[in-house]
């Protein structure tokens, strides 16, 4: 399909400013101006839309598709958050507003939003404040462990340089515990997808700053041996946390601040169905315990005696600003209108169905796939293909097959410790039917491993495009239309 | 209550009966009592309507009907309504990170525009496929600075919003680097100030175009000194003053960030927005986030994937470029559609049309006796005022009258007390500036 570029006509135009209303017309001194104008497409409002709506059509989507990648909680994404996130009240609102003196009286609606949803994010974990500030589940995994950083400081901690990650975790946490200054250890897992206990023992030292955990780990496998854990490393003064990836499998079944857990963050694009936008943008809040609840950010929203609510920065141990504002607003207010909508009961439903699917399908599928932890998950599943590999088919193959067979993928090839790993998260909100479908179509491409192996080759047929030429994109970088392509 | 649950009865039993199990709790039979939830103390659920009318209620009790003349970096531009129609499409917003390029050439092929277009305004050759908001894309600029030149030291404008400069402190006051800070002079950077503190161990010169105040500036000066030392020249910018303004291209700068809010966003109370981040083609290997690149399929035809990954997180882990992982998409592709909507000539008026109006505030606003416009440097369509009162009380007092009036300097910067930032877009009409003047008058007077 050609590029909006391409369809560039001179002088035509997709929108009209009025005629200036002031006399003044202003100018740039030229030291100062551009020598050419922007080289931006010149379409008309019709070309837009027909471009980007066809554009659309080329994705496969939630709205459309089933989507069970594994570890995203690719979960229904409720219309009526949308309609709440479009009000004027919200759209429109300055984050400079509660800055102003007498400010805060004119955000009462949206300080309120936050706090309330604060409110519930501790019920829900255990936690005794939150942050809503970080802008996604990376960037609140960065804050965590700032603020496990700013704890030992103030504790003269000075000698701690590793945190402990175990290897099944997602790339994001050895990579936030990097960028905040530490080292890193990798611990592996035991053979029932938990983590190796003598292995986690012989890599506690006093030097440990914390360790970071998903639980249920992307294994599907819930950890039976947190108090062990925690004891450990909270032994040496090390802060346990929590990576809330996976928060959809636990609701109302565990509260990782109960456990041991000193530090979390909650991606809010999984467990509370903001939508995913094509990569973002998602919220990552994060949650503390006493230990750590005076380093947290600046603003808070506090609520005052008379029941109004206001920003706060009072709080000399703050780690400072992590972001511009008070987070990704219209994020949270989507999550707070979920959250308010399911309760108690909808949201302890959400894990036990989210449960019930996952099993089934890794039911369903155990004869034909390898399982990697031959027990029961919880909310996904972990497969290796290693049996159709040996075939000729790898998990890849069979991505590309179910994606002919109008269903999106599952997560391949993560974890990285499973070889050929397919990775299925059904989630709650899809149907019997819907996975009975998925089921007879995995079982389909397992017979066609058998029986014709080489057709997986050409598999996608059916889309815009078929595989694409990886090494090229990575060797030919062409990232804008306006540069050339050739070896970067 | 979860209506988002479909599972009938009948469907719960054969699922639980082809798993072997007897109920839904039985799969939770490794999570022991000990690890159970010592409280779980929350309200039950409501209706979709009981819910729609709380929330309104709540949006009611903000206040979106005051004249805004707010800017400092976050502004009240006119969103076409087909950027939203567009944005709103199901296909878009629900869908993920395009992992899977066959199913996913929607979302690649906006993002690689996107990108084009980023790199048309900025004048830069590469753009990644977006970062949070503008005060982490400056961060993450530092960062990729001190990974090309290996050094650990950044001196950064005092022009340099305030927020962003908070920002930075954030996240590095725990490691080993070290910031210098120069004044702002006459309302511009001061290059005395900037060239004394250039040596061989500066990883970074940050910049802001234009700075906070207001004023305007060609850094091309400036960037060249830093050149001449090794280290890069980083600059931040408002991207709606583009459409006028000299292109840090242009300049000579080596990164380029900014908050893309105001291409097609909604203030939203502060997000989400959109970072965004271009650079010289020589250092796309050390960018962080995704970045979108053109390929060919297996027959040959165009098309596009995430490219260079190898950077990333996912693959890298604790070596990445960066810990971003998500980044925001459904913004990036919002500011696709606004920069196509507008186009080559519409965004050149945007900018015009702001320029004209805040000049003509200016010229309206220096007539009230006691208000000083402050004029040592050129702006675009914001600049700053000098009152005869504490800047936080007037716009507490025009509050009153209906406007927020601008943003009193003394929060970030103490000693300015009395002067306040103002932002004038393309929306305001003739009249509301003229009412503004009024009150002003009256409230200084």
């Amino acid at each position: 399909m050609e590029l909006i570029f391409e369809k560039s006509v001179n002088d035509r135009r997709g929108f009209r400013y009025p005629v200036s209303d002031v006399a003044l017309k202003g100018s740039i001194p030229a030291k100062y101006a551009r020598q050419e104008d922007a080289p931006l497409p010149e379409v008309s409002e019709l070309d837009v839309v027909r471009h980007y709506t066809h554009l659309s059509q080329k994705n496969f989507s939630i709205d459309t598709h089933f989507y069970p990648l594994g570890s995203c909680t690719m979960k229904y994404n409720p219309k009526f958050t949308e309609a709440l996130a479009r009000l004027a009240g919200f759209t429109d609102l300055h984050p400079l507003l509660p800055q102003l003196a007498g400010g805060e009286h004119l955000t009462q609606g949206a300080l309120e939003v936050l706090f309330e949803l604060e409110q519930w994010m501790c019920e829900l974990t255990g936690f005794t404040n939150f942050t809503l500030q970080p802008l996604a589940g990376a960037h609140g995994e960065l804050t965590g462990i700032m603020l496990m950083a700013a704890y030992h400081k103030a504790k003269g901690n000075a000698h701690k340089k590793y945190v402990i990650i175990p290897d099944s975790a997602h790339g994001t946490n050895p990579a936030s515990a990097a960028i905040a200054g530490y080292e890193t250890i990798a611990i592996p897992s035991n053979k029932d997808g938990g983590m190796d206990l003598e292995a986690l023992k012989k890599a506690i030292t006093p030097e440990v700053a914390g360790l970071m955990m998903t639980v249920p780990s992307t294994y599907g496998v819930f950890e039976p041996n947190i108090s062990e854990i925690s004891k450990l490393v909270h032994s040496v003064d090390g802060i346990m946390y929590y990576d809330g990836a996976n928060l959809n499998a636990v609701l109302g079944k565990c509260r990782p601040g109960d456990v041991g857990f000193d530090v979390m963050h909650i991606n809010t694009h999984k467990t509370f169905t903001t939508p995913h936008g094509g990569g973002g943008p998602g919220a990552g809040p994060v949650g503390v315990n006493e230990k750590l609840a005076k380093f947290l950010p600046v603003s808070r929203v506090i609520k005052r005696n008379d029941g109004t609510f206001a920003l706060s920065y009072d709080y000399p141990d703050s780690i400072g600003y992590i972001a511009s504002f008070y987070g990704n607003f219209a994020i949270l207010l989507r999550a707070n209108a979920y959250l308010l909508m399911l309760g108690k009961q909808g949201l302890i439903g959400t894990t036990d169905h989210a449960v019930l699917n996952a099993n089934y399908i890794m039911a369903s599928l155990k004869d034909t796939y390898k399982v990697c932890f031959d027990r029961v998950c919880m909310h996904e599943s972990v497969f290796s293909a290693a049996n159709q590999a040996a075939r000729g088919v790898h998990a890849i193959d069979i991505a590309k097959f179910l994606i002919d067979q109008q269903i999106h993928p599952p997560t391949v090839y993560f974890p990285i410790s499973v070889p050929e790993a397919i990775m299925i998260e059904p989630t709650e909100t899809e149907s019997k039917q819907t996975m009975d479908d998925f089921i007879a179509k995995m079982i389909q491409a397992d017979v066609l491993s058998k029986s014709n192996p080489e057709a997986f080759k050409d598999f996608p047929k059916t889309m815009p495009i078929s595989r694409p030429d990886e090494t090229k994109a990575a060797r030919d970088v062409r990232t804008s239309f306006f540069l050339p392509a050739d070896a970067a | 209550m979860n209506p988002y649950i479909i599972n009938t009865s009948e469907d719960v039993a054969q699922m639980l009966k082809t798993i072997g199990v007897n109920s839904i709790d039985e799969l939770f039979w490794d999570i022991k009592s000990e690890h159970r939830p010592k409280s779980f103390d929350l309200p039950a659920g409501l209706s979709e309507y009981e819910v729609m009318r709380k929330v309104t209620a709540l949006s009611l009790k903000n206040n979106v009907a005051l004249v805004p003349f707010l800017g400092g970096g976050y502004y009240d531009h006119y969103i076409p309504t087909a950027v939203s129609a567009i944005t709103s499409r199901g296909e878009f917003y629900t869908a993920y990170t395009p992992y899977q390029p066959e199913c996913a050439q929607g979302t690649l092929q906006a993002l690689f525009e996107y990108q084009s277009s980023m790199c048309a305004l900025t004048g830069m050759e590469v753009s990644n496929a977006s970062l949070y908001d503008g005060g982490t894309a400056l961060y993450e600029a530092m960062m990729m600075a001190m990974r090309i030149t290996g050094r650990e030291k950044i001196v950064m404008d005092g022009g340099v919003s305030p927020i962003y400069r908070k920002i930075l402190k954030t996240y590095t006051h725990h490691l080993h680097y070290e910031f210098v800070e120069t004044p702002v002079v006459h309302g511009q950077s001061s290059r005395d100030e900037i060239f004394k503190r250039l040596d061989s161990g500066v990883a970074a010169v940050i910049l802001q175009n234009p700075n906070f105040f207001g004023a305007i500036d060609d850094f091309t000066d400036i960037i060249e000194k830093a050149h001449a030392v090794g280290a890069l020249a980083i600059v931040s910018v408002y991207p709606v003053s583009l459409g006028l303004l000299k292109t840090p291209g242009s300049m000579g700068a080596d990164i380029v960030v900014g908050e893309g809010q105001s291409l097609g966003l909604p203030l939203n109370f502060g997000g989400p927005y959109l970072g965004f981040m271009t650079a010289r083609k020589k250092y796309v290997r050390k960018m962080p986030g995704r970045l979108v690149g053109e390929t060919v399929d297996k027959e040959g035809r165009r098309c596009f994937v995430n490219t260079l990954q190898a950077r990333e997180q996912h693959i890298r882990r604790e070596k990445a470029t960066s810990n971003i992982c998500t980044n925001v998409s459904l913004c990036a592709l919002q500011a696709a559609v606004f920069m196509a909507m507008l186009g080559k000539g519409g965004f050149k008026e945007l900018a015009q049309l702001n320029l004209d109006k805040a000049e003509y505030a200016k010229h309206v606003l220096g007539r009230i006796k006691g208000v000083e416009v402050k004029r040592t440097a050129p702006t675009f369509n914001e600049f700053t005022v000098h009152l005869p009162l504490d800047a936080s009380q007037v716009a507490g007092a025009m509050i009153k009258k209906g406007f927020a009036a601008g943003f009193p300097l003394g929060r970030y910067y103490p000693g300015m007390e009395r002067y306040m930032l103002i932002a004038v877009t393309e929306k305001r009409t003739r009249e509301e500036i003229d009412r503004y003047a009024d009150a002003l008058y009256e409230v200084v007077k």
